[in-house]
């Protein structure tokens, strides 16, 4: 089973290094879509610096959502999805696997621009690092959903906004424990506890996503 | 032509399931008037009237059932979804289909109720408390699976992918409650609990009792009248419905 | 029985709008909904006729 994994894992990887500016949009939109928030709501530093958790939570949501919906669509396209799920290894290491291309692609990224994003909206040293952390245990959640998701609309005309209407729940507790953690910093309390639920849901979400998105797969390539 | 002998799971069959459905619908009619009626009147006549909120609490006569069947439906359409898919029962995973617009009704009944409710209590049209946001989250779900069996053309495909994510979405409605509860208590300055609601006297409960059955019922005659279309629908093509539509057409 | 007069009822202590706000969207959706099912099954069944052309007993 590791053998899939890491065959799967390693082709998107390769896959997404010959297409490098595709590979970026979702950074680009993330800190693009953030910056509408000040044009939107006035450049007034302290309101900023409250609203950056919510927002830069919502906006790693919004970009994880719209570059998972091709997660699968190019395999299914060019038929290497049905050859995969033909191995005899169970289709859980084609889940995982796609999931953990996922967040090297688009997660990593996110959290590597977040401190950019700390400095646009003046974040403090420790409200950074708690966001950070939080982002951390949070996008991988974010990328395990989104794969389900993708792979329950698999092919669909629709598929991109359906994609977002029913992985959007689940990831809500994920947004309310990172963002959350973060405004405990910021007031001075300890955010342990928000992080100890977040690594618990991504504990859960690591242990029963892979094996949804499996049954998915099946159920929409049959 | 012999009957067979009847066993529980002959009502499996969607055929025997029409007739079973069409018989029991009316008396879930009935049932639904006479509980309305009798819940209402112990409502507004012989409750009393609250200290605090004065007249305004009468609404939690709707929305808390409204509320409670609409979480009930969520689990139900869930379980029956997973029943037709781990058995291939078309039935049961047609149920599921029937039952999923009457829970989203009563989601946004729970939320719509919540509101007014809210508006003269606290003096804003909206209050995210836990309960609400929790209600309005459940309206989402609801609307993933609809607008998910009905994206996907192929009725077996549509079938199993609702059932996976109606499944996935009961397991996480106690963690997005959960969550939320979370939520609202750290940001308790500017919300007030909807369950801080009147100490319930019992002609209070009862009422509230009555009118949960009332819904109850109500769901049923719709669920059922409902299933039947569906029935209809997908098993256009076989004998019995030929029969049925050609024939006598009963409504 | 609570309410001295028709219209007492009906003001509900001055909440009546709010009060009947809700009942009223209540009942009606709930008879929309039923009313939009029995509309669908009879749907169902006039297009299972039309698809089934065969039977005579149009009675």
């Amino acid at each position: 089973m590791r053998d899939l994994f890491l065959a799967v894992l390693l082709r998107d990887l390769k896959l997404a290094s010959r297409r490098r500016i595709d590979s970026l949009l979702p950074v680009v939109f993330f800190i693009v879509a953030l910056s509408l928030f000040p044009l939107g709501v006035g450049p007034e530093p302290q309101m900023l610096r409250d609203i950056a958790p919510g927002i830069v939570w919502v906006c790693a949501l919004l970009a994880s959502m719209l570059s998972v919906g091709s997660l699968f669509a190019g395999d299914l396209a060019d038929g290497s999805l049905e050859q995969m799920l033909l191995a005899p290894q169970p289709a859980i290491a084609i889940a995982a696997a796609k999931s953990a291309a996922h967040w090297l692609l688009t997660g990593l990224p996110l959290i590597v621009a977040t401190p950019l994003v700390g400095l646009l909206f003046g974040l403090s040293g420790p409200a950074l690092a708690a966001l950070l952390a939080g982002l951390l245990l949070g996008t991988p959640i974010l990328s395990l959903l989104g794969a389900l998701g993708a792979a329950l609309t698999l092919g669909l005309r629709s598929g991109g906004m359906l994609l977002i209407l029913i992985v959007l729940p689940l990831t809500m507790p994920a947004l309310i424990f990172g963002a959350g953690a973060v405004s405990n910093v910021e007031a001075g309390l300890s955010a342990s506890g928000h992080f100890s639920l977040l690594g618990a849901l991504l504990l859960g979400t690591a242990l029963g996503a892979p094996l949804a998105t499996a049954a998915a797969l099946r159920i929409s390539t049959e | 032509m012999n009957s067979p002998p009847l066993r529980l799971y002959t009502f499996a069959a969607p055929s025997r399931f029409y007739q079973l459905a069409g018989w029991l619908v009316p008396w879930f009619w009935v049932a639904t008037v006479a509980l309305t009626v009798a819940g209402l009147y112990i409502g507004f006549f012989i409750a009393p009237t609250d200290a605090t909120q004065g007249e305004a609490y009468r609404i939690i006569f709707i929305h808390v059932p409204a509320a409670w069947m609409s979480m009930l439906l969520y689990l139900v359409m869930a379980f029956w979804a997973g029943i037709g898919w781990a058995f291939k029962a078309r039935l049961a995973s047609m149920v599921a289909r029937a039952i999923a617009p009457t829970g989203a009704m009563f989601t946004f009944l729970a939320l719509w109720t919540g509101a007014i409710w809210g508006k003269p209590t606290w003096g804003t049209w909206w209050v995210w408390d836990a309960r609400l946001t929790s209600e309005l989250i459940l309206l989402f779900l609801y609307l993933g699976y609809i607008a998910l069996v009905n994206a996907i053309d192929d009725v077996r495909r549509a079938d199993q992918a609702g059932a996976l994510l109606a499944l996935v979405g009961s397991v996480n409605v106690p963690i997005i409650y959960f969550s939320v509860k979370w939520w609202n208590t750290l940001h308790q300055g500017a919300t007030i609990s909807m369950t801080a609601a009147p100490k319930m006297a019992s002609t209070m409960l009862t009422a509230m009792l009555l009118m949960t059955l009332a819904f109850w019922a109500y769901a049923f005659a719709v669920v059922f009248t409902r299933t039947r279309a569906i029935v209809v629908e997908r098993e256009a093509h076989a004998g019995w419905v030929a029969e049925l539509a050609g024939g006598r057409m009963r409504p | 029985m609570n309410w001295g007069s028709a219209s007492a009822f009906f003001e509900m202590g001055g909440y009546g709008l709010y009060v009947w706000g809700s009942y009223v969207v209540t009942a009606l959706l709930m008879t929309l909904e039923p009313w939009l099912v029995h509309r669908r099954q009879r749907r169902s069944l006039r297009d299972a006729a039309r698809l089934n052309p065969g039977n005579e007993a149009e009675s």
